[in-house]
Formats: structure tokens, C-alpha cells, sequence
């Protein structure tokens, strides 16, 4: 479930992440990187909940299209390793 | 590209570039204006025999040649901030790309559907066919639909670099650890060059940039053979 190659986009109309006013400058480090995190902690609380995590894949979609993937990747070995520095 | 005795800018292939053009040329103007008028001065003063010895206050010429640089640097100034927003202005683009940096090649990163990722490396001087473009060209060019808005997120793998497209009025620094935005709009297809511009090494000067521009229904045929 963590690795991206894995990790197959929904089916539908995506074209590509919108405009995010959080993050209106150049520097979209952060954008990539909160996507990424909201994505495991939407999906974290979802099955902690017991429910689809179907409403996630927004994070998912919006983190592949911004995040250069060595770093999905990097961040994904570290969860899987529990180095990951972020709050998940 | 750019052409050998070349004198001014590669011709504009986006909107930007053109208003930058423009703008260039009323600046330049300006400049070889006040140039020449300095220079008349210089050499109207240097052959004269003439001479004024009891000047004593110019409070007229002083007020002119204090309020006219005023109003001739608002006149460029205003134009300047005019383009510095509308390259600020917020599009909706419809497709991003990234683009790491490498010592010493580029790698583009096409993640809104599939995960595709390229390397371009400069084809070396031995390998060019007749009529491409010595130190310019390179093996997988990074392949866009014109018209469009896109994100272009740059950034690198190991030291700085920087990803340029003088044509396209593009030039974005490629920092490890963030990622710049920059948005690319291509009026018209064809092929656009670059060349990294920030010191990265030894081969610093050997990882070009290619842009390939063609229409959207092309380019949707391209990626599905790509997938």
C-alpha cells in the first residue's frame, strides 16, 4: 500500500493538481509535502474508523503529481523503517 | 535556439517573453537616449573655447534635471511591475511536469496518470546527425502541448542547477530539498533550447534543455505510447 509503483490512481476525471492558495508562491515544497502527509493521516483515521478510504485519494492524486518520486519513495522507506520524521 | 552573432533575445514563444521583449526595448531606448545625450554634453564641453567663471546658483536646470530622471524612472518602472505580476497571475494549468536536475542531465517526471519518468543527456559532439546542434541537442527531448498552462516543478538530486528556456522567458533555479514553480505557456509548437544555468560541476555545460512543443492532440498520442 506504500509503495508507489504499487499505488494505481482511480480511474475518472483528474487532470492536475488546482491552484492552492496555502501555498501561492514559488516555493511548493510544502504543498507536496502536506499532501503526502494528509494522505496517511486521512488514511490512518479512516481505518482507524473502519470506513473507505476512498475520500484520500484526493491527497494521493494531488502528492503524486507534485512530489518528484525519489522522494515518495524516501518517504515511503522511512515509514516502512519508522524513521519517517513527520507526524502521521 | 540562439544563432552565432547573435545581438538580442531568441524570438518570443510565449506571452510573457514578448511583453519582456517589449519591455526591453522601451528600457533600451531610454538608455541609449540619455547615452548619447551625456555624450553630446561631453563633447560639446571638451571643444569649446569658451569659458564661465561666475556661476553662481541654477536653480531652473537643477529642478529639470532632478524632476525629469523622476518621471523617466517611473516611465520604466511602471511597465516593469506590470510584467512582474502578470508573471505572478494565478492559472489554472493542466498538466505538471517535473524536472530534476543531475550532474549532468535532466530527468522529466510525468505523474498525473502514470508514472513516467525520462532522463535527457546531451548528445555528445561524435553523435550528432548533419544539421543538429553541436553541445544543444539531446536524446529524449521533454515533450509538451502548446497552448496550455503548465506547471513546471523544478528541483535537484545533488547540487544546484538551474532550468532555462531563454525563448520562453523561463529560468528556475533547481535547489536539493525544494521545489520551485514556474508556469510554462508555449504559443506555438516547436523546438525550444535551454542550458543549465548554474554552475554544477565539470559538465555544467554539456546538460542542455529541449523543449519539443506540439498540439494537445499529438501530444495525448505520444503519451499513450509512452505508458
Amino acid at each position: 500500500m506504500l509503495d508507489a509503483d504499487a499505488q494505481k490512481p482511480p480511474r475518472g476525471k483528474w487532470s492536475t493538481p488546482p491552484f492552492d492558495p496555502r501555498f501561492p508562491n514559488q516555493n511548493q515544497t510544502r504543498n507536496c509535502y502536506q499532501n503526502f502527509l494528509d494522505y496517511h493521516r486521512c488514511v490512518k483515521t479512516m481505518n482507524r474508523r473502519g470506513k473507505s478510504t476512498q475520500p484520500c485519494e484526493y491527497y494521493f492524486r494531488v502528492y503524486r503529481s507534485l512530489c518528484p518520486v525519489s522522494w515518495v519513495q524516501r518517504w515511503n522507506e522511512q515509514i516502512r523503517e519508522g524513521t519517517f520524521a513527520g507526524k502521521i | 535556439m540562439a544563432y552565432p552573432t547573435q545581438m538580442g533575445f531568441q524570438d518570443a514563444a510565449s506571452p510573457i517573453m514578448e511583453e519582456l521583449l517589449y519591455f526591453h526595448d522601451h528600457t533600451l531606448m531610454i538608455v541609449f537616449m540619455i547615452s548619447s545625450l551625456v555624450l553630446y554634453t561631453i563633447s560639446l564641453m571638451l571643444t569649446t573655447s569658451l569659458t564661465h567663471t561666475n556661476t553662481m546658483n541654477a536653480q531652473e536646470v537643477e529642478t529639470v534635471w532632478t524632476i525629469l530622471p523622476a518621471i523617466i524612472l517611473i516611465l520604466i518602472a511602471l511597465p516593469s511591475l506590470r510584467i512582474l505580476y502578470m508573471m505572478d497571475e494565478i492559472n489554472n494549468p493542466s498538466l505538471t511536469i517535473k524536472t530534476m536536475g543531475h550532474q549532468w542531465y535532466w530527468t522529466y517526471e510525468y505523474t498525473d496518470y502514470e508514472n513516467m519518468t525520462f532522463d535527457s543527456y546531451m548528445t555528445s559532439t561524435n553523435d550528432l546527425t548533419p544539421g543538429e546542434l553541436r553541445l544543444l541537442e539531446v536524446d529524449n527531448r521533454m515533450i509538451l502541448p502548446t497552448e496550455l498552462p503548465i506547471r513546471v516543478l523544478v528541483s535537484s538530486e545533488d547540487v544546484l542547477h538551474s532550468w532555462t528556456v531563454p525563448s520562453l522567458g523561463l529560468k528556475t533555479d533547481a535547489i536539493p530539498g525544494r521545489l520551485n514553480q514556474t508556469t510554462l505557456m508555449a504559443s506555438r509548437p516547436g523546438l525550444y533550447y535551454g542550458q543549465c544555468s548554474e554552475i554544477c560541476g565539470a559538465n555544467h555545460s554539456f546538460m542542455p534543455i529541449v523543449l519539443e512543443l506540439i498540439p494537445l492532440k499529438y501530444f495525448e498520442k505520444w503519451l499513450l505510447t509512452m505508458l
